[in-house]
């Protein structure tokens, strides 16, 4: 005898698709959404400046946001357990400033980059632990990161270094062409950290451990799933990124500096949700943070076009988040209701 | 003893009274107060002076957190409002005359209420999420800011402004009698009325009140318009010590810290109960730690790290589990000494267990985390 | 004092053993010597009021818990449990009231998870979703593997849970008030899945409040009462007085003394209390009638998901109607949020006392001053004398314990939470109190000082709605009926002129003494 919740229907109608659809997938709603405010963004630009979407445009949009791409992985992963990384943009900083002044001292590339990312991923786990083993919340535990990472900045050093290591600068100044595109090897590892990361949110009993977290921690412990070493990896993971971010954004700019990332935090956060990541936690899409960046960049990519000035982008950014989160408001109070 | 042990305030004041210790034992004169010219000068004085602006915002962000939220956007706040304030006097013909700098002070605070109004339209009409709802203003506020300043940091010479920061009555600093005043405000009106067990219910178990016939939205939109109107005020006091409006460093990380103060002085980041004392305390805790660093000689750039090992410090003596061990610890070196019978409570939970069979305690052991 | 009968149909062999279980807290000696036995293919069900131990005994049995002495045996080796994971590994499982499950992630995850099937590029999603499917349909779910939890409702939730029990190939799985949240017909076929898992040779655990359906699922019961056992017994051998007796030690004629009190004379021709005309909301509720007189009690009565709570809810306040108007004491009045109602002096008592009553870090004399004190608005607050009159006066009058006015609300037990609630809308003085399950999930000795205190009142004039899901409470402190079906209001009955199988006929089919 079989029992069921719903009758069955032959699935072949388009509505009974879409409810299929939906009953399994309802969470990449706010990432869609996302979706369609870059496309309309592109449009925009497009149609108001006539030369936007160029190849070398669209090119220079992922060198420039490299940096916050690679850190916005690593948000997605803290807040999809319903964390929090305030840290990343101090992060970003101190390694940076920490390869800088060691690769002026003369140790090896091969050296400094790993001792680089070494640096974020100590950060990472510090707060992990805290967060994890002293029940201390995410919003302060990533605080004190923050002041940590930016204190060492200035312990390092109190103004810029410049990179000279020709290793170093080959991440930034290399060009892959095919065409009038063209990409770096900043950006190639940009883009190979969100393959990873989408591999692994998908493809792993690590990822999905994730959005059980996020979904109930309690439940997620009582199925037996390794709560404790995801919540603390997740902060490590983090600041993993937050190296690897600093090595991006120091190639970049050909220096380290330790006022780098002031307010990056509050970038990165804005591009995740944006991108259809619920702060609540529980669901969320790597690809969704990726298109979080690209229409923060396409936002200040089209305010440097017109010219204005550069606080206009922080005010747009608020703007936009604002909308979408209204009406990502509205969207879950419509369904809430209709339960 | 046990009743003072766990109260509320007993660490905090703990700390606070540690780090005072320490700052006397390493420099006595750290407590020494000398009067010059009618003014009274001295490292306590300077703290009681230039912990106004945070107490202000730390008042306001209690309030907030009480209610369950979070105000994000103070320091961007406090800089709309010093823009406000000086590009008013700067306007003017006469930016030494009291009724120019007291329109531009009442302007700015209107602003910021306005501003404050915004975040709790969004939070309690709209119900988006506090974090996010003031996310949005902190971002732009700065961008705002600095339109209004024309993207430069304008500076005035104004003696009634500069008053404010920099002036004295009876001895003590004038924005000492701000945050004074601020204090006994909040006090007044929270716990004389209602509304401080209602905020706290609100905190606590916003569906509950509602159905209760509590104005949650009302208290909640509250506390935003005050969280806000401090930290104009706040704002104020920030511009008129530097006699400038800068739109970037005015109130910068203000928010971090206020929220640390109020953590530190025991209200928990979930909300409900709140303790204005606790944040006074907290306050006064990080103002005190601020100017320890200062005179360690650390370079105010790397005071930061200072005040992540406070944190760490602070939150570490505050976490359960380092309460257990500790009480552990005593218990096993009391058993050393003589029979100890024990209360294996603490150590018969495994782990915390879930579900509850019938009815028992309906405590609810694991709270998810806010922000 | 294990009162073994000749099993019938049930193995020899226990799977669970439990002898000497003893267990202290500081202050309280929580078990005292109890012996437990489960026996594979059986469905045994624990009873006992709060306070008799169930829960702790459980919780040393799925490993929260350690014990001080005595010992557990499974499937005939001796274990120490130090946790969860150990219990869980020993074959015992547990499903919880709260379905601990992760509704964020799909149905398939939330069977499979943990132990996945994966191949060289990580979990393999293809198989995953077949293994799903076929654990699934063991206990004759067909469900779409792939389809979010939180998509399905509460009974399949559940389900699943068990279906993920089963995976970990559980021998003993112990359901925790598992029905609180089914309609009636999520109950039979949960019950139809326990039957099969019995059948399968699982020892089935079964706590829950609802006398019926201990009955009509288990096959034998233990009761415990004060942390001693009294006694095992097999539920046919066992009429339902002698178990309740056994539970609480006292004879319950108290509540047929109540009874006694709601046959009164209403009088139907003043102007109602409360007059309520095609209230109603799309998608939520058929407009329908409701009018209350003065002292009278009207109870609501139907399955879950009948619409009875949301047509209190609608009257109240709490939901918006879309449809209808309201009359109170024949003047219109317009409710549109609580804060109306109560202006009204209507008092509105949820069922969800957890997330809707109890602020529980508020003390009790904070909670019971709540609703006079939102009244009174912010400006005014209630001196301290005046609080402490009330409330000691209500802790009194309904017998709250602990008597500590100090102590916070969320340390108590669910029936002196409920008590509290009720004081807090008592202190109010309303003319028309709403009751939505307020004896759900508390202790029998509770549950008669609730319905006492509300049948007094209602002879002192105060008027009350009054649901429950336990249809005899309503019988007994009604004097109509007002039943629902799938959100529609399909009659009003007396309650003098019907009885309980009357009643439930009524809910089933909807004319009084006929058959479908």
């Amino acid at each position: 005898m079989t029992r069921t919740d719903k009758p069955t229907r032959p699935q072949t109608s388009l509505a009974a698709r879409y409810g299929t659809f939906m009953s399994r997938h309802s969470s990449i709603l706010p990432t869609f959404a996302a979706v369609v405010i870059l496309f309309l963004l592109f449009a925009g630009a497009q149609l108001y400046f006539g030369n936007f979407l160029t190849p070398s445009n669209l090119s220079a949009l992922l060198l420039n946001n490299a940096y916050l791409l690679i850190l916005a992985v690593g948000m997605t992963f803290v807040i999809v357990t319903g964390g929090i990384d305030l840290s990343v943009g101090s992060v970003m900083a101190f390694t940076g400033i920490l390869g800088a002044k060691l690769l002026a001292d003369g140790l090896p590339a091969v050296l400094v980059i790993p001792l680089m990312i070494a640096g974020g991923a100590l950060i990472g786990l510090l707060i992990g632990v805290l967060v994890q083993y002293f029940d201390v919340q995410p919003f302060i535990a990533s605080l004190a990161g923050l002041f940590l990472a930016r204190g060492l900045a200035f312990v390092v050093s109190l103004s810029s270094i410049r990179v000279e290591d020709p290793a170093v600068l080959w991440l930034q100044s290399t060009r892959f062409r095919v065409g009038d595109w063209y990409i770096t090897p900043t950006g190639i590892i940009a883009l190979l950290i969100v393959v990873i990361g989408v591999l692994v949110m998908q493809w792993t009993r690590f990822g999905r451990t994730i959005y059980a977290i996020g979904g109930s921690e309690q439940s997620a412990h009582l199925m037996g799933l390794n709560v404790a070493r995801t919540k603390v990896l997740v902060y490590v993971i983090s600041g993993v990124c937050g190296g690897l971010a600093g090595l991006a954004l120091t190639a970049y700019s050909g220096a380290g500096y330790p006022l780098n990332g002031v307010g990056t935090e509050l970038d990165t956060i804005a591009a995740v949700v944006i991108g259809g990541t619920l702060l609540t936690g529980g669901s969320g899409y790597v690809l969704g943070s990726m298109i979080g960046v690209l229409v923060y960049g396409t936002i200040t990519a089209v305010i440097s076009f017109m010219g204005a000035e550069q606080s206009w982008t922080r005010i747009i950014i608020g703007t936009l988040l604002l909308l979408f989160i209204v009406v990502q408001r509205l969207i879950v109070a419509r369904s809430e209701r209709r339960k | 003893m046990k009743s003072l042990v766990t109260h509320r305030l007993f660490w905090p004041v703990v700390a606070l009274i540690a780090l005072i210790a320490i700052n006397t034992a390493t420099r006595p004169s750290f407590l020494s107060v000398t009067m010059r010219d009618g003014q009274l000068y001295g490292s306590i004085i300077d703290i009681l002076r230039n912990s106004a602006p945070l107490m202000l915002v730390a008042l306001g962000m209690t309030l907030v957190i009480a209610t369950r939220g979070i105000d994000l956007s103070v320091g961007a706040t406090m800089a709309v409002s010093g823009a406000v304030a000086l590009t008013i006097i700067d306007a003017s013909p006469t930016p030494h005359e009291p009724s120019v700098v007291a329109l531009a002070i009442v302007v700015a605070v209107l602003v910021s209420l306005v501003l404050g109004t915004w975040n709790g339209f969004l939070v309690s009409v709209l119900g988006i999420q506090p974090i996010i709802a003031t996310l949005v203003l902190m971002l732009a506020g700065r961008g705002i800011a600095l339109l209004i300043t024309d993207g430069f940091i304008t500076t005035v010479n104004s003696d009634p402004y500069k008053f404010m920061a920099q002036g004295y009555i009876l001895g003590f600093p004038f924005a000492f009698y701000v945050s004074i005043v601020a204090i006994a405000v909040v006090v007044l009106v929270e716990r004389r009325t209602a509304l401080g067990v209602l905020t706290e219910a609100v905190g606590i178990n916003p569906k509950a009140s509602h159905l209760a016939g509590v104005r949650s939205r009302g208290i909640v939109w509250g506390a935003y318009i005050a969280s806000g109107a401090m930290a104009g005020i706040a704002g104020i006091l920030y511009s008129s010590n530097i006699m400038a409006a800068d739109a970037n460093a005015a109130g910068l990380y203000i928010e971090l810290y206020a929220i640390l103060a109020v953590v530190l002085g025991g209200t928990s980041l979930m909300g409900g109960k709140f303790s204005i004392a606790g944040t006074v305390i907290g306050v006064f805790t990080i103002q005190t730690l601020i100017s320890t660093i200062t005179f360690l000689g650390v370079p105010p750039a790397a005071s930061p790290v200072f005040m992540a090992t406070a944190v760490i410090i602070v939150v570490l003596i505050q976490s359960r589990r380092v309460h257990r061990a500790v009480r552990s610890l005593i218990r096993s070196l009391r058993s050393l000494g003589g029979s100890a019978e024990g209360d294996d409570a603490s150590a018969r939970t495994a782990q915390a267990g879930s579900g509850s069979s019938g009815d028992e305690s309906a405590r609810d052991e694991t709270k998810v985390t806010s922000r | 004092m294990v009162t073994e009968q000749q099993p019938a149909e049930t193995e020899d062999r226990p799977i669970v053993e439990m002898h000497g279980i003893t267990i202290r807290f500081p202050g309280v000696l929580a078990l005292d010597d109890v012996d437990f036995v489960l026996r594979p293919g059986e469905v045994h069900s624990l009873m006992g009021e709060n306070g008799a131990g169930k829960s702790t005994l459980i919780k040393a049995l799925t490993g929260v818990y350690a014990i001080d002495s005595g010992s557990i045996t499974v499937a005939g080796e001796s274990r120490v449990f130090a946790g969860t994971a150990d219990a869980q590994a020993a074959g015992i499982s547990t499903v919880y009231q709260e379905v601990n499950l992760c509704a964020n992630l799909s149905v398939g995850e939330n069977v499979m998870l943990g132990h996945e099937p994966r191949n060289r590029r990580g979990i393999d999603w293809k198989v995953m979703h077949r293994e799903a499917t076929r654990h699934l349909e063991h206990l004759g779910l067909r469900i779409d593997p792939r389809s979010i939890l939180s998509s399905h409702s509460i009974a399949i939730q559940q389900m699943v849970a068990i279906s993920r029990a089963m995976v970990l190939d559980a021998r003993v799985l112990i359901l925790d008030e598992p029905t609180s949240s089914l309609d009636r017909g999520e109950v039979e076929q949960l019950f139809a899945v326990i039957r099969d898992l019995r059948d399968r040779g699982v020892a089935v655990l079964f706590v829950s409040h609802f006398l019926d359906q201990v009955y009509e699922i288990s096959d034998r019961v233990t009761v415990l009462r004060n942390g001693k056992l009294i006694g095992e017994y097999l539920v046919k051998d066992l009429p339902r007085g002698e178990l309740i007796t056994k539970m609480i030690g006292r004879e319950l004629d108290e509540l047929d003394a109540i009874s006694t009190k709601a046959d009164r004379a209403i009088d139907r021709t003043a102007t109602p209390v409360l007059r309520a005309k095609g209230i109603g909301r799309r998608g939520v509720l058929e407009p329908a009638n409701v009018d209350v007189y003065d002292g009278e009690v009207v109870g609501i009565a139907g399955l879950l998901g009948s619409g009875r709570t949301e047509l209190v809810r609608l009257i109240f306040g709490a939901d918006r109607p879309d449809s209808g108007h309201v009359e109170v004491n024949g003047q219109p009045a317009k409710l549109t949020s609580p804060r109306h109602a109560i202006g009204k002096r209507i008092a509105f008592s949820s069922e969800n006392r957890h997330e809707e009553g109890v602020v529980a870090d508020l003390t009790v004399a904070e909670n019971i001053v709540l609703g006079i004190q939102a009244r009174r608005g912010w400006r005014r607050r209630i001196r301290r004398s005046e609080q402490q009159l009330v409330v000691d006066n209500y802790i009194k009058a309904l017998d709250v314990r602990p008597a500590d006015p100090d102590q916070l609300v969320g340390n108590l037990s669910g029936g002196n939470q409920q008590k509290v609630l009720l004081a807090r809308w008592l202190a109010t003085a309303p003319r028309l109190i709403v009751l939505d399950e307020p004896t759900r999930g508390i202790d029998v000795g509770a549950k008669a000082d609730i319905q006492r205190k509300v049948a007094e009142l209602s002879e002192q004039g105060l008027s009350a709605i009054f649901i429950s899901s336990e249809l005899e409470e309503v019988l007994r402190l009604a004097q109509r009926v007002i039943v629902m079906r799938d959100r529609r209001k399909i009659g009003e009955l007396d309650s003098r002129e019907v009885d309980l199988d009357g009643l439930i006929d009524y809910i089933a089919v909807g004319r009084e003494g006929s058959a479908a």
